[in-house]
């Protein structure tokens, strides 16, 4: 094969929110390659990828596209230079016919009005190319399979004369012959020069699917192999990495009742049959790739999500679960993934957000606001968490990320439950306001409270756990106590679900 | 120390506004600053001001109700009926009034939050079903009643006002502490501004929203039972469009049509710079129609003030 020219060169590219996400990162593409990228968590994948597509702006390094400086300001302005990205979240309109979808913005059109012969004809050219030959134009959108609605997407992309296309876990959601249909259409798409970036977990459909790949870690270039000199254990090596040292965590004696006893738990697609158990005074961490259930599974816990089956112990009774009302009546408490949506009351002071899972014990019996009562708890428990704030009737959206994040655990601080679960609690926030939520969830475990943290940061649920299951594909892949845990060993348990190509850890 | 005085200054603003607006047309007419105008003013809001302060209530939590002016013309049929007809006694047939009110109050309630669908859609079936009704219970006839009624919204000898006009107040009293001093007021709140916080917090937001609509349902029985004694008579078409004027009132009170924000006083003031409005500009000689076009016009005029104020404000300018 004569080396194709190459189409997309990186160079030094940097992107920082709060904390560094791309370091100095190099890439390149040929043009009829398919180049996928692998990593943990928060490797930067997912933040490359929308810089290319226009969705977020670089801070700094070059890319070159075609030979031109390539700075897409928009998602349009990406298209129209032929990049396009097929995002996760499908962008179908369900209600618009298939021919709309894929035409959306650019409708042939005469004096206002929509030409629909035409569009039809351009829509069947189109969607030709990805082999949905027998589709009408005409369906709506929504009587299409997601993996249909996929390919739709993609026809649209091609549509524009893409020359780069951007495939964000483009398997997640689609059944076995879907893969093999997509998988297809990626190989017709190489045939026509079109460069595809790959961003997926799946190690086999990677090694499968692609011609060469690109490991990243921390925001970081870690290796580029071709893909048939690598293989999967070298390339879970790599992701895990090994610089850092492994914090050794004085285990202690976690001799507690168990407080929470989690039985053959299944909801929706993406918890299967999890069982764990939780003693008091125990931080337990739950690992995974992002989408492998964690956050499913403390939600349908906390009955925050309708769970199929399963059995919930709380301090060794059995309870029923169905809402969070009577999660929170048996002692638990959630903080969510994500605080702005699911925990706080943006315009509300404080001391509003502070109390209001604990109103029963700042009222009178007659169901007055005791405020003097509120004002006390809110002042208290802000000194306990350092909250830095003007005052309490400030407005929670007014707050640091780390400051709000703290007044969601005070939330339940106040309440004083047996359990506490929390998602992510710190995503996005500086790192004293770390150290102080960490620093108290040691002092919750030692007062005999039972802690599950969910975290990307393999690092943090290293620093502050006494024992760590791993997740992957909605089941417990496995588990590892304080110390006897690595890098490499728990990233292969997480990927240890994307092995087998396509066979859903889901099926019932 | 600073948000106290913030909640004040919102209430003295209103307060300001509708001294100004009195001024004005004092200018413009010069009957218009009489202890008469005044009288008839406080005559003629009760109504009104009950139904906005439930309505306040049901624009915190994000939801709206347009029966409100059909269930005064029902509530009242139903009053006239039950004197009439049945020749039940006065109380008896105000609680009647009442009853209805809290019933299809509850009704709309029980739909929208239990089955989910958009309070909009629910009360505007409300709004067809319960005029309908009021036309069937009357057979579309006004019934005069008489003095048995008027004796409501007959001035209080010695006070000027009328025991409609102190009821409603009471209201607007009741309302307000419940809004800002009750754990319930704080659930409302707490929902129109994040409901799926509530939800996670453990509390089941379902309840209080419901009461919200019947509590609104009743209020608007009340309004139809001061509509009756004021007119004397109970008229199937009475609180035609009355769903509007209660929605204007609030909104001009800076209660947001999107939820979590809201005053039952200002929106009482909000109710006197309409009902002000509407009595000052008649007396100014103004026709009907330039009449409405000029409420309609300070109505979206308060609201874009209002809107321009907050963006002003850093606290307001948060976003979800």
């Amino acid at each position: 094969m004569t080396p194709e020219p190459e189409i997309l060169r990186v160079d030094g590219l940097q992107k920082s929110y709060n904390a560094p996400v791309l370091l100095d990162f190099h890439f390149d593409l040929r043009a009829g390659e398919v180049h996928a990228l692998i990593g943990g968590n928060g490797a930067g994948k997912s933040t490359f990828a929308r810089i290319l597509a226009g969705l977020t702006a670089r801070n700094g390094g070059q890319i070159q596209f075609c030979g031109e400086p390539y700075i897409p300001k928009s998602k349009r302005d990406a298209e129209s230079a032929g990049v396009v990205m097929v995002l996760q979240e499908l962008n179908v309109i369900g209600a618009s016919s298939v021919a709309e979808n894929i035409f959306l913005n650019r409708l042939p059109r005469r004096g206002g009005f929509v030409r629909f012969t035409d569009l039809r004809e351009m829509a069947r050219q189109a969607l030709a190319r990805v082999g949905l030959n027998d589709l009408d134009p005409g369906t709506p959108a929504s009587q299409l399979g997601i993996g249909q609605q996929q390919l739709v997407e993609i026809a649209g992309a091609l549509a524009r004369d893409c020359r780069l296309l951007i495939l964000d876990e483009p398997t997640a959601a689609l059944t076995n012959p879907e893969i093999v249909r997509l998988f297809e259409n990626i190989r017709r798409l190489q045939t026509e020069g079109v460069g595809v970036i790959y961003v997926s977990h799946r190690m086999d459909e990677i090694l499968r699917v692609a011609n060469r790949v690109t490991v990243m870690r921390d925001g970081r270039r870690i290796a580029t192999h071709e893909t048939d000199k690598v293989t999967p254990p070298q390339l879970i090596l790599e992701m895990a990495g090994h610089g850092l040292p492994e914090r050794r965590h004085l285990r202690r004696e976690a001799g507690g009742q168990v407080a929470l006893d989690v039985r053959h738990l299944s909801a929706g697609p993406r918890v299967c049959d999890v069982s764990f158990q939780v003693r008091r005074g125990e931080i337990l961490g739950l690992a995974g790739l992002v989408g492998s259930g964690r956050t499913e599974t403390l939600r349908a816990v906390f009955g925050a999500e309708p769970s199929q089956s399963g059995e919930i112990l709380v301090g060794g009774r059995t309870v029923v679960i169905r809402s969070p009302a009577d999660a929170v009546r048996a002692g638990l408490g959630l903080v969510p993934e994500d605080r702005k949506q699911d925990a706080l009351f943006l315009t509300q002071s404080i001391r509003v957000n502070t109390t209001i899972a604990t109103l029963g014990l700042h009222s009178s019996k007659w169901g007055w606001l005791n405020e003097r009562a509120e004002t006390e708890t809110s002042e208290k428990l802000s000194r306990r968490l350092q909250v830095q704030c003007a005052s309490l009737n400030q407005a929670a959206g007014e707050l640091s990320g780390g400051n709000q994040q703290k007044i969601v655990l005070a939330r339940w601080l106040a309440r004083d439950g047996s359990i506490l679960l929390l998602d992510e609690p710190t995503r996005g926030i500086d790192v004293t306001a770390k150290e102080t939520i960490y620093e108290v969830l040691r002092e919750l475990a030692r007062s005999g409270k039972a802690i599950v943290v969910v975290s990307s940061e393999l690092e943090e649920l290293m620093m502050i756990c006494d024992r760590l299951l791993v997740m992957s594909k909605g089941t417990i892949a496995a588990e590892f106590l304080a110390g006897e845990w690595t890098h490499e060993t728990i990233t292969r348990a997480a990927f240890s679900g994307c092995f087998k190509p396509g066979e859903d850890a889901i099926q019932p | 120390m600073k948000i106290l005085s913030k909640k004040t200054a919102e209430c003295t603003a209103m307060l300001l506004i509708w001294i100004g607006l009195v001024l004005l047309l004092g200018m413009l007419s010069h009957n218009f600053l009489s202890a008469r105008t005044f009288a008839a003013l406080a005559n003629r809001i009760p109504a009104l001001a009950v139904i906005a302060t439930g309505m306040t209530l049901v624009l915190i939590i994000g939801g709206i109700d347009l029966s409100v002016g059909s269930l005064v013309g029902l509530c009242g049929a139903v009053l006239g009926v039950a004197l009439l007809d049945y020749h039940l006694p006065l109380w008896l047939s105000i609680i009647a009034s009442l009853g209805l009110g809290l019933a299809a109050g509850t009704i709309n309630g029980a739909i929208s939050v239990g089955l989910g669908i958009p309070s909009f859609i629910v009360t505007l079936g409300m709004l067809e079903v319960a005029r309908g009704l009021a036309y069937l219970t009357t057979h579309s006839q006004t019934k005069y009643i008489g003095s048995e009624v008027e004796g409501l919204s007959a001035s209080i000898h010695g006070l000027g006002v009328s025991p409609a006009f102190l009821i409603s107040l009471l209201v607007i009293v009741a309302g307000q502490v419940t809004l800002s001093r009750t754990v319930f007021g704080r659930y409302l709140v707490a929902i129109g501004c994040n409901e799926s916080a509530v939800r996670l917090a453990g509390i089941n937001p379902k309840p209080a929203k419901i009461v919200v609509f019947a509590l609104l349902g009743l209020l608007s029985g009340l309004a139809g039972v001061f509509y009756t004694s004021r007119l004397g008579s109970s008229d199937p078409n009475a609180g035609v469009g009355m769903e509007l004027s209660a929605i204007a009132a609030v909104v001009i009170g800076g209660t947001s049509l999107m939820g979590g924000r809201g005053s039952v006083v200002n929106s009482f003031f909000g109710v006197l710079i309409i009902a002000t409005l509407e009595a000052g500009l008649a007396q100014i000689g103004v026709t009907e129609p330039s009449k409405r076009i000029i409420t309609g016009a300070v109505i979206v005029a308060a609201v874009i003030l209002d809107a321009w104020r907050r963006r002003m404000h850093p606290s307001n300018r948060i976003t979800i």
